[in-house]
């Protein structure tokens, strides 16, 4: 099927001279019904980057980041993890990812702790070194007065956390999150951000969906900017931006900001 | 205002017409039942008119008391209050207490439950009109009546709310509710024989609940034909103050609803308890069983399943206590392997999209189907083992005891690897998580009829041999045909789990990705 489909327009190489990118993305497509929801996008993650994907509201990037993780299929391109083809070889690569979904419920009548001990042992992992990574992590994403609690009574902010621990269990080599800090307190988002720096500077990737500009010109490295289903920009934080800040530049690049004329009711004087 | 509220509930009734031809279908089959019922129930009342006064009074105050208990405990109960007008929606505008009231309480006039009764109620003026004032009595008592029922409804309801927005209650609740409607076969047997060796006794319950907030308003036109204009004129006016009351009580419960938001904070709990997780061997397979074991606990939508067995046990334990033998308790062994073997045919629907986890950590689909078929299976052997014993237990003639054991045993093996690649497979309409079992599941009904009466019929024949020996028993009376029932059944049910956990596996394997794109849509 699609699998097969021949890459379209293979990139120049990467920047940090041949080595092989921690995710290619090659002229990826996806239409729903009418909606072109995604309308061919290439992209190189390299290895050991903090990589930021930002976008309007539907610009695409749940659906992009779902085609690169094999959780949806594309009807045009492919992804490869490292070099492993997501869609001919889904189990390799998805050892390779660490998966955040957004929109997708958890399995919430497990308590947090067995529902990272279950995502552990789906991996294959032994019940010890499970065990081990489970309190860890728990540990890291405060969790640890409510690991016995069932899921579906946690708050939003926890949900993600737990959520960020079970994609973290196996230890992979690039972790795909899908708008990781959407309602997580400041406190565990401070404590998130410094996990993820610790994995990026261990080697890691990571790569962020998010549309807090802020955020992510404080937290990656490089950034893609997509919207309408396409891809406007991508590179170093510093090229994208090009002396603006990343908002502005944002908000010229994607266009519909209109100047606020009218509403004069409002204006209390 | 007021007619705000009441176009906003229109709306929201048509805008949910529009999102699928479908519900539009469904609306029209209960809409033509609701109109049935009313024109029944209004013939009936019509007839009554015929009838003596002190026989009709005593109808018309029972079924209208009936009609308010039911509109005050109902709700409750099934905790599907229709929220389309939920007050707590209304915190952030500023819209006047009065106005507020009158617009939720004609809105809950709109719908079937509510025209139902409004329209019956108004029945009751034909049954009256036997003059002037009797007619215009009834008229009042009917309205005041149809009021009563709608704000008690919204007065049970807003004082449970706390409780009913407690998972635990949403969860034990909906699963307990069903159980009287099982039940209805031998409840309706002993009140009819309750009835009939008492009928002296309804004219004085009548007389006494026609003083109760019950039965007031529904009484005022009988007596007023009777001639008891003075009875009539006292329960008019309780008739009204019991309304006010209701009113009153409604008015304080919603100014506290509306300041206090709905929230279910749970006891925090540490862990280090892993249940069946610590249980089971720690590979895919036995972590995707302990997944399922946990969720036959925890998810009322999987226990929903379970309660129908014991009570299906008691339904034709009083069948058969009262054709005299046990006859039809043996099926009980076959039927509880067929439900329990089917009740995993939608276990991925079930999931819902949290199937993700199983697909993005790469879980191979053999892992998953063997997971949740030996989850069920783990459940189901001692059930079974006990309904096919039970029976025998009773009669005391074992002669049918290998014949069925077989029969149950084949059952079991062949639905569960049915149901493993049936729900690899398609993708049905079912609870979402945290609904309550016997909700009205989103999606495509007919899809889910047709998959779920084509599995069935494909498991029949997939049983055929089974099921020919045990008619080839019963026939013959030859107990050789049990003893090789014994020995067919498993073996055949065996060959065909393991087939159906391979065609599963390999098609999950295929179609994951498919199959979460599919659940997405009635997320």
């Amino acid at each position: 099927m699609t699998a097969e489909y021949p890459l379209p327009d293979l990139p120049a190489p990467p920047p940090d001279g041949g080595a092989v990118p921690a995710l290619a993305i090659r002229g990826l497509a996806k239409r729903f019904g009418e909606k072109i929801a995604v309308n061919g996008i290439s992209l190189d993650v390299p290895a050991g980057s903090f990589f930021g994907v930002v976008g309007p509201n539907g610009a695409g990037k749940t659906t992009t980041l779902s085609m690169a993780t094999g959780l949806l299929r594309p009807d045009h391109g492919s992804a490869a993890v490292q070099g492993v083809d997501v869609w001919k070889r889904p189990i390799e690569a998805k050892r390779l990812l660490g998966i955040l979904p957004d929109g997708v419920r958890l399995f919430d009548r497990l308590t947090g702790e067995q529902l990272v001990t279950y995502a552990g042992l789906l991996h294959g992992m032994d019940r010890g070194t499970v065990a081990a990574r489970v309190a860890d992590l728990m540990a890291a994403m405060d969790l640890v007065k409510d690991a016995g609690t069932l899921v579906v009574d946690y708050s939003a902010g926890m949900t993600k956390k737990i959520g960020l621990a079970s994609a973290l269990i196996h230890a992979p080599r690039v972790l795909v999150l899908d708008e990781p800090f959407e309602s997580v307190d400041p406190v565990s988002a401070a404590n998130i951000r410094s996990i993820l720096d610790g994995y990026v500077a261990s080697g890691g990737t990571v790569i962020v969906s998010s549309h807090v500009m802020d955020l992510v010109q404080r937290m990656c490295d490089r950034v893609a900017v997509v919207a309408g289903g396409r891809l406007l920009a991508a590179g170093t934080i510093d090229e994208v931006r090009d002396g603006a800040s990343l908002e502005e530049r944002f908000v010229e690049l994607v266009g519909g900001r209109h100047t606020t004329e009218g509403l004069e009711w409002l204006r209390t004087s | 205002m007021v007619a705000h509220l009441l176009r906003l509930k229109l709306t929201l009734l048509r805008n949910g017409l529009r999102r699928s031809p479908w519900q539009l279908v469904g609306i029209v089959i209960g809409a033509l039942y609701a109109v049935g019922i009313v024109v029944t129930l209004v013939v009936g009342l019509v007839m009554l008119r015929q009838a003596d006064i002190a026989l009709a009074q005593t109808i018309i105050v029972l079924s209208g008391s009936a009609a308010v208990l039911g509109w005050a405990l109902i709700p409750v109960v099934l905790s599907s209050v229709d929220l389309t007008l939920d007050p707590s929606r209304f915190t952030t505008y500023a819209i006047p207490m009065p106005q507020m009231l009158v617009g939720l309480a004609l809105g809950g006039l709109i719908g079937i439950p509510g025209a139902v009764t409004a329209l019956t109620s108004l029945g009751t003026v034909a049954t009256w009109s036997h003059g002037v004032l009797p007619a215009a009595g009834a008229l009042v008592g009917a309205v005041l009546g149809t009021m009563t029922c709608i704000v008690i409804a919204r007065v049970t309801t807003s004082a449970t709310a706390g409780l009913a927005s407690s998972r635990k209650f949403k969860d034990v609740s909906g699963v307990i509710a069903f159980i009287p409607l099982m039940l209805l076969g031998p409840i309706g047997v002993g009140v009819t024989q309750g009835i009939s060796s008492s009928a002296g006794f309804l004219p004085v319950l009548a007389q006494a609940l026609s003083w109760s907030p019950l039965g007031a308003a529904w009484s005022v036109g009988g007596d007023l034909a009777a001639g008891n204009a003075g009875a009539a004129a006292l329960k008019f006016m309780l008739a009204c103050v019991y309304l006010a009351v209701f009113v009153w009580a409604w008015k304080g419960l919603l100014a506290r609803a509306l300041v206090t938001p709905a929230y279910s904070g749970g006891s925090t709990k540490r862990g280090r308890k892993l249940g069946f997780f610590g249980l089971l061997p720690a590979t895919p397979a036995g972590a995707v069983t302990a997944r399922a074991l946990t969720y036959w606990f925890r998810d009322p939508r999987y226990g929903g399943s379970l309660v129908v067995i014991p009570l299906l046990a008691v339904v034709l334990f009083f069948q058969s206590v009262q054709n005299g033998g046990s006859g039809s308790l043996v099926i009980m062994g076959p039927l509880t392997a067929f439900l329990m073997a089917w009740s995993i045919s939608a276990d991925i629907s079930y999931d819902n999209t949290a199937f993700a986890l199983h697909l993005s950590t790469g879980v191979s689909g053999r892992a998953d189907r063997l997971g949740r078929a030996l989850a069920c299976l783990i459940l189901s052997l001692p059930l079974v083992a006990f309904f096919v014993v039970f029976p025998f237990v009773m009669s005391g003639d074992w002669g049918w005891l290998p014949g069925i054991l077989g029969l149950s045993c084949g059952l079991l093996l062949t639905g569960l690897g049915l149901s493993s690649v049936v729900s690899a497979r398609y993708n049905i309409a079912v609870p979402l998580p945290g609904d309550s079992p016997f909700k009205k599941p989103p999606g495509n009904a007919a899809q889910t009829m047709l998959v779920q009466f084509g599995g069935m019929l494909v498991l029949v024949v997939l049983a055929l041999p089974e099921l020919a020996l045990i008619i080839a028993q019963s026939v013959t009376g030859d107990a050789v045909f049990g003893w090789i029932n014994l020995v067919v059944g498993p073996i055949l049910g065996l060959a065909l789990f393991v087939t159906g956990i391979r065609i599963g596996g390999r098609w999950l394997d295929r179609r994951g990705p498919e199959m979460l794109a599919e659940l997405g849509v009635n997320r």
